[in-house]
């Protein structure tokens, strides 16, 4: 009776916390299909009087917008390979040797990761002007690689640590090199963490807004959160909200399917660190 | 096929405590070794060096006449079972045995598969091949282990005491399909246990270590019968060997619960000394009722309480406290945390026949045969008796 009791109150609590979530979602929604010429009626409702696919038409008529969707999946997709890539590595080399320094490494990364990047800009803005690199692909796939990199490698160091020792060791004597150790053995084990890490850094590098509208100045690199803070309407009388909220729905759905793919593997990298290693 | 060689070899850890010490060690070719002693003394670090997944600090490794010090694992040809058997959790069966030969890379497909086969078939796999390793039971898992071992044509086998997870039926099975296995293919093996009577079952030779110092390697039968040292002799034996002190006195030793002449041998071996450690194995007494004149006339009989009983149906312990002159009790108890056992008190365990009717809380009449005890110098735990034809040694 009890728990029956108790189980009752959960589901209610997670009930207005899922209506509390999806709220501003379905409001986006919503405004995504509304008339962008009478949306702002002299009687709002929620939902679009008539449903209308004419702001996504506007918004995939618009350079500025398919400009942002192709650099935001090169820029994200490149930083998220690199990153799971040298994080692999480094969080093997963590998991599984004694070097001097190690701990040093692992709060230096995590004061990284910690660092305000908005005390960042200012510097990274004059540098890379200096170093051309300012409005390229480069120039927001570095210091995305720098924030990505210290929660990647804490992520994998915990999956690795995790993987017994002994399976290395027997590779080793079955005949194989280190290499091949690594690559026959840990890797296959270690999938589901390297799956999580590049997916977390994916998240990460997409949604990003902060460097992505100071690093940017053109369609050459901009990003699609960035390029929705400078979507204008048809004409200057005309508000672009419903415009910037059909793109923001384009945005979220590869966030969405993700997420709905791997959704039990996120969640057992978010806690592998917690529980074990 | 291979005999391996040590040679004074040296394990030693940052912390400059060495945990193996000074260990040099013959194992022919086809000879089946135990490595065995208390936990911490060194065995698996041994093992380990074997094999190379531990460096050797100092000293020589041979495997087939060849120095590998410095060589890597996977260059030494040798095949080892973890303890956790480290089977690959992603790969069926079939391909957990497959791996060493396709890292070898030499072998065409067919014959890979047949000599994972054959395997399979001498360990019973065969209708297991395409399961995976997390949806076998612990005996099928050694199995497969061992299959990944026997697979690929190693030199020698190494064993990480390979059976201590298994429960204790399954472990009396897969330690004589061990042996079985061993003796048909006649590859040199080493095995590490803690379990003397794998030790005394499996073994060739049994290795005895102690903080990593080799202390005696022989036949089973041997270390039973001649044990060098009180640590080898109260290691193996179940129950373990009685250490009971005993002082000297005109030609006499005088035991807690009885005295009696020495032999010349023995006065001569015991020689200056006033105080020394007699073992005696439990199942080196008798109840003295039991036994008709004839035998009762080579040994040495004495009246004691008997304050327990455990009757096991096979045979029956008898437990005998006594009074330890004062001084030698210290040495026991070290003797005693040395051999990882708890010692409560000074008693004597005994095994008589169960047909035997002494009981509980009565007084009963012993009976044992001083040609089989074994004397050790209190100090050092050297056994004095060794020499002595028909002490302790010979007449078993």
């Amino acid at each position: 009776m009890d728990g029956r009791r108790t189980s009752n109150w959960w589901s209610l609590w997670g009930a207005l916390v899922l209506v509390w979530a999806l709220f501003p979602l379905a409001w986006m929604v919503s405004l995504s299909f509304k008339d962008p010429a009478t949306f702002r009626s002299g009687s709002p409702r929620f939902w679009p009087e008539s449903w209308t696919w004419e702001n996504y038409r506007t918004v995939f008529d618009n350079s500025l917008f398919t400009a942002a969707l192709r650099n935001s999946f090169g820029i994200a997709l490149i930083a998220t390979v690199l990153s799971v890539v040298v994080a692999m590595f480094a969080a093997y080399a963590i998991a599984r040797l004694d070097f001097p320094g190690k701990n040093i490494l692992l709060s230096l990364a995590l004061a990284i990761a910690m660092f305000p990047q908005a005390a960042l800009v200012g510097p990274l803005f004059d540098m890379w002007r200096g170093l051309g690199i300012y409005d390229t692909w480069i120039g927001l796939i570095l210091p995305y690689l720098t924030f990505a990199l210290p929660l990647s490698i804490w992520t994998m160091s915990a999956f690795f640590r995790q993987i017994p020792w002994e399976m290395e060791q027997a590779a080793q004597v079955d005949g194989a090199t280190p290499w091949q150790a690594f690559r026959k053995v840990i890797v296959p084990l270690a999938a589901p963490g390297v799956f999580t890490t590049a997916i977390l850094t994916f998240f990460f590098c997409w949604n990003e807004f902060l460097l992505a509208s100071s690093l940017t100045s053109t369609d050459s690199a901009r990003t699609v959160p960035a390029a929705l803070s400078f979507f204008t309407g048809q004409s200057q009388f005309e508000s672009p909200v419903t415009a910037v909220m059909a793109a923001s729905v384009v945005v979220t759905i590869p966030v969405v399917i993700l997420v709905l793919l791997f959704q039990r593997r996120i969640v057992a990298g978010l806690t592998a660190g917690a529980v074990k290693g | 096929m291979a005999e391996i060689t040590l040679r004074n070899i040296v394990k030693q850890y940052g912390d400059g405590y060495p945990a193996v010490n000074d260990v040099s060690l013959d194992i022919a070719d086809g000879e089946f070794m135990i490595l065995v002693g208390p936990s911490g003394c060194g065995k698996s670090t041994l093992l380990r060096m074997i094999v190379g997944l531990e460096d050797i600090t100092s000293g020589d490794l041979l495997i087939g006449g060849q120095r590998v010090n410095d060589k890597a694992p996977r260059d030494r040809n040798l095949a080892m079972v973890f303890q956790n058997y480290a089977l690959y959790p992603h790969l069926s069966v079939f391909e957990n045995i497959a791996f060493p030969l396709r890292l070898r890379g030499k072998e065409p497909e067919d014959e890979i598969q047949r000599k994972v086969r054959a395997a399979a078939e001498t360990l019973e796999l065969t209708e297991h091949l395409d399961r995976k390793p997390a949806n076998l039971s612990g005996g099928q898992r050694q199995r497969v282990a061992m299959g990944r071992a026997i697979v690929r044509n190693a030199d020698a086998f190494l064993f990480d005491e390979p059976l201590s997870n298994l429960d204790a039926k399954l472990r009396g099975q897969m330690r004589t399909e061990i042996l079985r296995l061993q003796r048909r293919l006649g590859t040199t093996t080493v095995y590490v246990t803690h379990d003397q009577t794998e030790a005394m079952t499996l073994g060739d030779r049994v290795a005895v270590l102690r903080k990593g110092v080799l202390q005696q390697v022989a036949s089973p039968r041997e270390l039973y019968e001649q044990p060098v040292n009180m640590f080898v002799a109260g290691f193996i034996g179940s129950p373990p060997m009685n250490f009971v002190p005993a002082l000297v006195q005109d030609g006499e030793l005088v035991l807690p619960f009885v005295r009696f002449p020495m032999s010349d041998g023995l006065r001569a071996a015991v020689a200056e000394r006033s105080l020394v450690m007699v073992g005696l194995r439990p199942e080196r007494f008798e109840d003295a009722a039991l036994l008709d004149a004839a035998a009762l006339q080579g040994g040495v009989r004495f009246r004691t309480r008997v304050d327990v009983i455990e009757w096991l149906g096979n045979e029956q312990y008898a437990y005998l406290p006594y009074d330890v002159p004062a001084g030698t009790d210290r040495q026991l108890q070290e003797l005693a945390r040395e051999l990882d056992s708890e010692r409560m008190r000074n008693q004597l365990v005994v095994a008589l026949d169960p047909q035997s009717r002494i009981g509980a809380d009565s007084d009963a009449e012993l009976w044992f045969d001083p040609r089989r005890m074994h004397v050790f110098d209190p100090a050092s735990g050297d056994n004095l008796t060794l020499s002595l034809a028909g002490a302790g040694a010979g007449v078993g």
